[in-house]
């Protein structure tokens, strides 16, 4: 679990969050939405480490991220996997190198171990058989299921994704959607996923959380979206034509 | 204004500490330090041969065109080429270019990585992400520019009996003679030593460069020419103080 606790952060006097207060539980796939610009991937970075909050507190199941020492820190950083926006795999290497690499830098296993490790986590994101190509080789959809693969090599407890569906098409986008939630219940990770594709939040929404110009708006989970009465959050979801249908019919069907 | 260079200072010496920390594992740093030997050294000697062998026979021919006289021996084109590719042209000057090919290729290389966010990717997997992506660079050109040196040197000296052979510039015994005339041993090493600080330079400044490019693409594009121009200075700058201390 990991729980914010009044997260503040600022560039240079401009405010981009605001008393950020979450929890986020094991086992469930966590959304942070809200338009471009609103302080989401702040967030997350903030999250991870790779940004320092001003204020507050970041608890992974308890242990406070911010108050520990370099190395704790980077013992932590071990229980985490993250999947970037752009993949971000290391394009000197192949596929299967790139999933080794985790497990090169901080495993004990015998190269053998690792190989069939790398190679598991391969076949979990079915690319098992792309094993030996570049990245350069593969399409972005491949990319990110490669990306995945890297994130779950070190078992680990939480899993961040950084807006996982941009630039793939729907059908992509739900083959990573229902994997990264696959994933998540199998292996009882806390899983935080930074996005702003509606189908994300309509299908793997377990928790959600809406940042409007840097403060928590709404909360809930992808069922309660229907019937919210938050309009920030109502204009964000249902901008297009196609959502709004949907909503009516929704809102009709529990009349 | 004086701030500026100060900070920078401040941040290269940072990320330098940073490179230098205890490798989390020898056996990943190590396979990646013989990478770049690779990608770094074994794959500029072809620039570096080119190089030197026609620098080395242009300065024979020039020498000889240039201080031909009566009241000169002959084999003073010999001895003054090889001083000049030995004290300058292969430690110095082929650092320049070597400044040129490989910290662009640096600076470009961490810059794109950085803007990719593959840095990023490094530091949440824990990984000290400046020493290993920097520290292999540094060691393997501090590793292999001493074979560069000495490539450099035989090429020049290549390049000028070439002149001799099939240009007929002046007689290869001449040449030879003058080679040989009143050679210092530690003229190599004073090459050598000059040599292993400039590829410090060319790996750790293009390094720092990449690895704080912020933007995109026209930001690793500066970066790739900033490292250029940096190392290029303090190469020139340093030359300056090891030809004194090491000759002085």
């Amino acid at each position: 679990m990991i729980e914010l606790n009044s997260i503040y952060k600022s560039f240079e006097d401009k405010d981009v969050l605001i008393d950020i207060n979450a929890c986020f539980e094991n086992g469930k796939t966590n959304l942070i939405i809200g338009q471009s610009g609103s302080g989401k991937t702040v967030l997350m970075k903030s999250i991870v480490g790779l940004l320092t909050p001003e204020k507050g507190e970041i608890l992974y199941d308890g242990r406070n991220f911010l108050s520990m020492g370099k190395k704790e820190k980077k013992s932590l950083r071990r229980e985490m996997g993250m999947i970037f926006q752009s993949a971000a795999l290391f394009d000197s290497l192949s596929v299967l190198e790139n999933v080794m690499f985790p497990l090169d830098m901080f495993s004990n296993d015998t190269l053998r171990e690792r190989t069939r490790r790398a190679q598991f986590c391969l076949d979990r994101v079915n690319l098992i058989d792309a094993q030996n190509k570049y990245p350069g080789e593969i399409s972005g959809g491949m990319q990110k299921r490669v990306a995945i693969a890297r994130a779950i090599a070190l078992n680990p407890q939480y899993l961040f994704c950084d807006e996982p569906n941009s630039g793939l098409d729907p059908k992509t986008s739900l083959v990573i959607d229902e994997l990264i939630h696959d994933i998540t219940t199998e292996y009882n990770m806390t899983t935080i996923i930074n996005t702003h594709d509606m189908n994300s939040v309509m299908g793997i929404g377990d928790s959600i959380i809406f940042i409007y110009q840097g403060r928590k708006e709404w909360e809930g989970n992808k069922d309660q979206v229907f019937t919210a009465t938050n309009k920030r959050l109502n204009d964000f979801i249902f901008a297009s034509d196609l959502l709004k249908k949907v909503k009516e019919e929704e809102n009709q069907h529990h009349k | 204004m004086i701030l500026k260079p100060i900070a920078t200072v401040g941040k290269y010496l940072m990320l330098m500490g940073r490179t230098f920390a205890r490798p989390e594992r020898f056996r990943v740093y190590f396979k990646q330090y013989v990478n770049e030997m690779e990608q770094l050294g074994i794959n500029s000697i072809g620039i570096v041969l080119l190089i030197s062998f026609f620098i080395g026979a242009v300065i024979t021919i020039q020498i000889k065109l240039n201080i031909e006289s009566p009241w000169m021996p002959r084999f003073v084109v010999g001895y003054t080429t090889r001083e000049i590719m030995l004290l300058e042209f292969s430690s110095s000057i082929m650092c320049l270019i070597l400044a040129g090919k490989v910290g662009s290729n640096i600076a470009s290389e961490i810059g794109t990585m950085r803007v990719t966010q593959q840095i990023d990717a490094l530091e949440i997997m824990g990984v000290n992400s400046a020493g290993y992506l920097i520290l292999p660079k540094i060691a393997a050109l501090m590793t292999m520019i001493p074979f560069l040196v000495i490539f450099s040197i035989v090429a020049g000296i290549f390049g000028a009996f070439c002149t001799c052979w099939f240009g007929g510039v002046l007689n290869a015994e001449d040449l030879e003679y003058g080679l040989q005339y009143s050679f210092q041993e530690w003229f190599i090493w004073c090459s050598f030593i000059k040599s292993i600080f400039f590829a410090y330079i060319i790996a750790s400044v293009s390094a720092y460069f990449g690895y704080t490019v912020e933007g995109g693409s026209i930001a690793v594009g500066k970066a790739s020419t900033d490292s250029v121009v940096m190392s290029s200075v303090l190469i020139l700058f340093s030359d300056l103080v090891l030809t004194q201390l090491l000759m002085g």
